[in-house]
């Protein structure tokens, strides 16, 4: 707990809030062939010096949730509600101005690809040297000793002489360094991580998540990283919320999700991620089918539909939306299979043949 | 880069050169299949003699490649016209592009005479369109949907369908014949009086600014959309700039560099001559010139003319290329 989150909760009465608090999030986007329930009722928090982990396939409503938290759904046509509480305050509800200076100051991004997310017309520097001045009131050369002093810190050897180059001079890995770079060049307190090692090659991966890591440490920030690489996650997330179908089907810490899974779309998930610590048992066992329109969602379970254990339960899996169900510390699970049955399934059938 | 615009500035030349020869060649089958010239120059029906000795006077009787030397060696030198008879020798100081037997004048002269008139009409037009079509582009993209954006696109539907002679006829009707706003346009010269000149030039601008916006509108449009789809512009966004800094400053750069490429070509092309306006508004620039020699046979000036809106093109493809260099960093020259 830093000292200002101690000092806000000095004022409050009850538990201390979360640093960020996502509460029931609902993200729709009205189009012409109907609603997209992009985020549907989508709740968890992140304490300061933590990392959350969100795992999903692709449309699962990863990225439209990080874009709620920046606030970047401002101005278009999506549909929102719910809470995102920042320190207690409802980003959802403030001014588009506030919002503004929310972005980058406190709240920061690092996005997937950082050849197309960075301005291929202007230097690096001068990148970062924009989003440090938009937020303090400094002078052009205070803000270039800074951008310089970061791109140091993360990483880029020559970083006065890198300072002047584009983009496209910079390697893939030394990008999404400059991109971390300009990320945290106002010391936010909260960095939202989209894929950011994905359009990376795996040697440079690790270091990414290392240098997140040693950032992490040295300024106590929160971190939400959202990736559908499960072993990202499991290297650095505290905890986990596997989304899919735009809600959460199984939250817990890092442990709980990974080594006491109860969810069937979890453990399809671990079942398709190629293992090198195993032998080799045939194919890899990918999770059939795809995911579901989010337009028209199924009406009982939303993953009923892939579900091998559909049969288990019956009827109440293709008709009833199951709840997510807390079942022990912060593990919760989104299933009508009952949970010693799960268990036992985890134990006896799924565990050991990943 | 110095050795990049020389390389280009070679191959520049190449192509005016080919320009040049299949245009001669032109212009010597459409003398040789057409008529003399001798016929444009002698008046009525002269007799044989008289055209042979036209002939023999201004060199047509030579084979074609000796009178094609002979051309380009003009530009470059200069030449005496005519065959050394006392009174028939015509100085054509180089660049010499050929001589008019209907003006009674050199092709240069002509051209430095006329060039003036579509310089005043092609940059003021080009300013015009430049900053009304990639102003209603960059509006109509951000309104996209709204019923201005809608309207503006409408109307520049009509601006790129509608050729100029019909706007340009409609306007003189409306401004000048009908609501007396105008006078009867007559060209002006920039330096004698330049509020006339503006006032002459200003329907023939709207006419060609009006299609030309249109297609620029649409455009700029288009590229800012697709600009403020790229993740960049969210990344400018995610940083906390101000949204008139996403657009004004991010967005528009990018959106507007290709727009370069296109407003080169176009002014570059109009320098050659816009033969419909100015043939609508009777305005005396190489458009009207070319129109008149092509009607009265008189190919020469065709020919020069056609040599000099190449030498335009093709240099404001070079100076387009260069410019872009300069813009897009991303851009190197070999």
């Amino acid at each position: 707990m830093t000292v200002t989150a101690d000092a806000k909760g000095a004022d409050l009465v009850g538990p201390d809030p979360a640093f960020l608090d996502v509460r029931d999030l609902v993200v729709h986007f009205p189009t012409d062939d109907g609603l997209v329930r992009s985020v549907d009722g989508l709740s968890f928090s992140v304490e300061r010096g933590k990392t959350l982990g969100i795992v999903g396939e692709s449309g699962s409503g990863k990225s439209v949730t990080s874009q709620a938290i920046m606030g970047l759904h401002n101005g278009t046509k999506a549909k929102l509600s719910g809470q995102i509480l920042l320190e207690g305050q409802d980003i959802l509800s403030l001014p588009d101005d506030e919002i503004r200076r929310l972005r980058g100051q406190k709240v920061a991004m690092i996005f997937q690809d950082p050849l197309s997310s960075l301005h291929p017309f202007f230097t690096i520097g001068s990148q970062i040297v924009e989003a440090y001045r938009v937020h303090n009131k400094v002078t052009k050369a205070v803000a270039k000793a800074r951008a310089i002093d970061m791109l140091d810190r993360v990483g880029i050897p020559n970083a006065a002489k890198r300072y002047d180059d584009y983009p496209h001079q910079f390697s893939g890995g030394m990008r999404q360094r400059a991109m971390i770079a300009m990320a945290l060049v106002c010391d936010p307190s909260l960095i939202i991580a989209d894929e950011p090692t994905t359009a990376l090659d795996v040697t440079v991966q690790a270091q990414i998540l290392d240098l997140m890591l040693d950032i992490q440490r040295e300024f106590n920030s929160a971190i939400i990283i959202i990736t559908h690489d499960l072993g990202v996650v499991a290297e650095i997330a505290d905890d986990v919320v596997v989304m899919y179908g735009g809600r959460c089907v199984e939250t817990g810490d890092v442990r709980e999700v990974f080594y006491d899974s109860e969810m069937p779309y979890t453990w399809g998930l671990l079942r398709s991620m190629p293992r090198l610590d195993r032998e080799r048992k045939g194919r890899l066992d990918p999770i059939p089918g795809t995911p579901p329109s989010l337009i028209n969602l199924p009406k009982g379970c939303v993953f009923a539909p892939r579900c091998q254990f559909k049969d288990k339960v019956g009827e109440p899996c293709r008709t009833e939306r199951p709840g997510l169900d807390l079942i022990e510390g912060g593990h919760a699970v989104r299933c009508h299979i009952p949970h010693e049955e799960r268990q036992r399934m985890w134990v006896e059938e799924i565990r050991p043949a990943l | 880069m110095l050795r990049y615009i020389v390389r280009r500035l070679i191959g520049a030349v190449f192509v005016v050169l080919i320009i040049s020869l299949v245009t001669f060649g032109l212009q010597y089958l459409a003398y040789h299949v057409g008529g003399s010239p001798a016929y444009l120059f002698l008046g009525k029906a002269p007799s044989p003699e008289q055209v042979a000795a036209f002939e023999k006077q201004w060199g047509l009787d030579q084979p074609f490649y000796v009178q094609y030397l002979n051309y380009m060696k003009g530009i470059v030198t200069g030449r005496t016209l005519g065959d050394g008879t006392p009174g028939s020798e015509q100085a054509c100081p180089a660049p010499c592009l050929g001589y008019s037997f209907q003006y009674h004048d050199t092709v240069t002269n002509l051209i430095k005479q006329a060039f003036p008139v579509t310089a005043s009409l092609a940059i003021g037009a080009a300013i015009l369109w430049l900053v009304s079509g990639v102003s209603i582009g960059v509006l109509s993209a951000l309104k996209k949907g709204s019923i201005a954006d809608r309207s503006a696109m409408v109307v520049a539907l009509a601006g790129v369908s509608l050729p100029v002679y019909f706007t340009g006829l409609i306007l003189l009707y409306v401004f000048v014949y009908w609501l007396h706003l105008f006078p009867p346009p007559k060209y002006t010269e920039f330096t004698e009086n330049p509020l006339l000149w503006a006032q002459n030039l200003i329907l023939p601008w709207v006419t060609i600014a009006f299609g030309t916006a249109a297609l620029y509108a649409r455009f700029t449009r288009a590229n800012m959309l697709e600009t403020l789809n790229e993740d960049y512009i969210r990344t400018a966004t995610s940083k906390g700039l101000p949204r008139r800094t996403v657009i004004g400053k991010h967005a528009l750069r990018s959106a507007l560099t290709p727009v370069i490429t296109i407003f080169g070509m176009d002014l570059g092309l109009l320098l050659g001559g816009a033969i419909l306006t100015e043939k609508t508004f009777s305005l005396p620039g190489l458009g009207y010139l070319t129109v008149n020699a092509i009607a009265r046979s008189d190919f020469q000036v065709v020919l020069g003319i056609t040599i000099v809106a190449a030498m335009f093109i093709v240099v404001a493809n070079l100076v387009v290329d260069v410019l872009y260099g300069v813009v897009d960093p991303r851009v190197r020259y070999e």
